[in-house]
């Protein structure tokens, strides 16, 4: 009987050592963060790597997440007689919610996973450690920049996604189906509003790079130095990323939207 | 066999009744080296011997359970963050696989520590970077990938970086394994012609012997958890030591026996393997 | 790449972004209507202000002339204060009547401002007098289920 009580103790206390490793490890980057004031061109390059190449992916999804909520929308504000309001349901779901979270998860496929692989890929061919031994931090040269690399891209694709989402929207609703495009545009202008809307999206945006990039940085600096500890690595990132971002966001919407 | 290392200013390196482990388990004990400025000393043994903690404890990455790990003649494993840092500007090391880093191209790789050490302008980390890529014979390389260049060149510029600050000691891990033999005899050629030039001390872990004989002034033998042996290569050659003898002469079997020892773990694997057959 | 074409690159990247925040501030926000312009205060009573919330436009013939600014409860008359920021550039008389209307059937609810006909105008921090309160459903539905009541006369079983 004690058996799996133990192991559900020790897995349990493995869980909370994690979560202070992982937070320990937060306050390791930040309190090197210096690098990024004084060598920006670090983070000028990983903002390239991370977020221009991730740029067409976010444009192409969130053209066809704006497509099919411009259908959908359609299709359920019709029953009611409601379809002028279509532009303030596709910006509302957008800049609220999807614009935020579905780039956090699609920056966690991408980005994340190249990250994990980069990060683990040079701890395997001991380029680390080389670092090391020639006195330069690798935490502060390697990690740093992809952090704040992370957290600067990570809005920017956000809120490309709501704006292409958006035009997509009204693409399938206005152009298409044949919504009215005073209506459209007026009812989204009333309805969403800069500070509780956009704003928060932007916020929430800024929350999940912080953490996505967190958990990919992570994962990489954690990985077993072999192709199957990348492998591995790579999948946790995926994983992790996508739960973290998910539970954040419930957790940020009842704070932010919530009476 | 020395019994203890004085205290010399000249010491580039020196381990004083040094033991080496991880956690509880101890790789090496008694191990008493020292390593003067200008000369080449060889580290040898057999794979699994210890050579790799040799060079960890070193460079400050392992603290030793036991003894004093001297750099330039302070003790690295006691040594406060700056210390360690400020000692390891002043130290080169050479990696097995060259560790290169893949993001930057060969001549980013070997300005790597100018850039991050110094404020040269850019036209003097250019000159120096390409003097020391010339002296590796890879000067028109400079442009290349680190995908491009083959492992035996990836390991000469491995080389070039490591020497680009002009340290005092360099630490060689591996050198030679691996190559074929016209790059073994440039590695080795290198490795003589820049301790004789920068007046720098040299180890290089190895399990080379003809090479590493060729070069080295002073060579130190480590099997068994201990060192065996530790002399001129000459004095190496005449000894009488079987465990000298058999790994001198690359012997099968002798002090290292050749068939893994028996355990009870594989008579059990063993005995469930024959219980299946039909 | 060169470090001259990574930084061009990321510095469209940035541009990018911000000219999607701008987009959506502007065009499916309300950023527009947020002016920044200098405003007067005016404070109201209310016996129920219903669904009114902070920062609802406060109107007049259908034009936003201000915004809600706070709302707070009296518990001295037991009434609703909303504080109404209005811009200055738009002067009401003194007797201008303000009431809670609901904008469509079902939707957001707003301040409307009726003008009066007296000669001077409300000051910064001057009280609207007379003021009319919400509609609230509930109280509609019951008025007319008791008015029907009544018109049919007594209830059967009475």
């Amino acid at each position: 009987m004690s058996g799996p009580v133990q192991a559900l103790g020790s897995w349990v206390r493995a869980q909370v050592s994690g979560v202070g490793f992982f937070t320990r490890f937060l306050g390791a980057l930040l309190a090197r963060s210096g690098i990024a004031v004084s060598r920006p061109r670090l983070v000028s390059q990983q903002v390239h790597f991370i977020g221009n190449y991730s740029l067409l992916i976010i444009i192409v999804s969130g053209m066809f997440v704006g497509f099919v909520l411009g259908l959908q929308g359609y299709y359920t504000l019709n029953r009611y007689g409601s379809e002028e309001a279509l532009g303030l349901l596709v910006a509302l779901s957008l800049v609220r919610e999807l614009g935020p979270v579905v780039t956090a998860l699609l920056f966690a496929g991408r980005a994340g996973t190249s990250l994990t692989a980069e990060i683990g890929l040079m701890k395997a061919g001991e380029q680390l450690a080389a670092m090391e031994v020639m006195a330069v931090d690798p935490m502060r040269r390697v990690l740093v920049p992809r952090l704040w690399g992370g957290i600067i891209a990570m809005p920017v694709l956000a809120a490309v996604f709501s704006m292409v989402g958006i035009l997509g929207g009204w693409v399938v609703g206005v152009l298409l189906i044949g919504v009215d495009a005073g209506a459209f545009w007026s009812q989204m202008q009333s309805g969403v509003d800069v500070w509780d809307d956009v704003a928060n999206g932007v916020l929430k945006s800024l929350v999940f790079g912080v953490t996505v990039t967190l958990v990919a940085l992570y994962e990489g600096w954690q990985a077993r130095p072999t192709p199957e500890g990348v492998a591995r690595a790579t999948t946790r990132t995926v994983v992790v990323g996508s739960l973290a971002v998910l539970g954040l966001d419930f957790l940020l919407t009842a704070l932010m939207f919530g009476n | 066999m020395p019994d203890h290392i004085p205290d010399s200013p000249d010491l580039a390196l020196s381990l004083d009744g040094v033991a080496l482990g991880y956690g509880d388990f101890t790789v090496l004990q008694d191990i008493n080296m020292a390593v003067q400025a200008g000369q080449v000393v060889a580290v040898m043994g057999g794979s699994g011997s210890g050579k790799t903690t040799l060079l960890r404890a070193a460079t400050g990455q392992l603290p030793a359970l036991r003894g004093q790990v001297r750099v330039f003649g302070t003790d690295i494993g006691q040594a406060n963050g700056d210390t360690v840092q400020a000692l390891r500007k002043r130290m080169g090391v050479l990696f097995q696989q060259g560790a290169l880093f893949t993001d930057l191209n060969v001549f980013e790789n070997v300005a790597f520590p100018l850039r991050e050490h110094t404020r040269l302008p850019e036209p003097e980390v250019t000159a120096r970077v390409l003097d020391k890529l010339d002296a590796v014979g890879l000067r028109a390389a400079a442009h290349l990938r680190v995908a491009e260049i083959s492992g035996g060149m990836s390991r000469r510029v491995a080389l070039a970086r490591a020497v680009v600050l002009e340290p005092e000691l360099i630490l060689y891990d591996e050198p030679f394994a691996g190559l074929d033999p016209i790059s073994m005899g440039i590695t080795a050629r290198l490795i003589r012609d820049l301790a004789d030039r920068l007046h720098c001390a040299s180890v290089l872990i190895t399990h080379d012997v003809q090479e590493s004989f060729a070069i080295a002034d002073q060579v130190y033998l480590v099997g068994q958890g201990r060192l065996v042996a530790a002399g001129t290569p000459q004095t190496l050659s005449d000894s009488q030591d079987p465990y000298v003898r058999q790994f001198l002469r690359g012997e099968p079997d002798g002090p290292v026996a050749f068939q893994y020892p028996d355990t009870p773990a594989f008579r059990a694997w063993l005995a469930q393997q024959e219980g299946r057959k039909p | 790449m060169s470090r001259e074409k990574t930084d061009f690159w990321v510095g469209l990247f940035v541009l990018l972004g911000a000219a999607a925040l701008v987009f959506l501030a502007l065009r499916a926000g309300n950023l527009s209507s947020f002016s920044f312009a200098p405003t007067y205060t005016l404070t109201a009573n209310f016996d129920n202000i219903g669904g009114l919330k902070v920062r609802a436009p406060v109107k007049s013939a259908g034009v936003v002339v201000g915004r809600v600014g706070k709302i707070s409860f009296d518990d001295k008359v037991f009434q609703a204060v909303v504080t109404l920021d209005l811009e200055e550039g738009y002067q009401f008389p003194k007797d201008s009547s303000a009431s809670i209307l609901t904008s469509g059937l079902l939707g957001e609810q707003y301040v409307g401002l009726s003008a009066g006909s007296e000669e001077e105008n409300f000051a910064d921090g001057g009280k609207i007098r007379y003021t009319q309160s919400a509609v609230v459903l509930e109280q509609l539905i019951s008025k007319f289920l008791y008015g029907t009541a009544e018109k049919q006369g007594s209830t059967p079983g009475n």
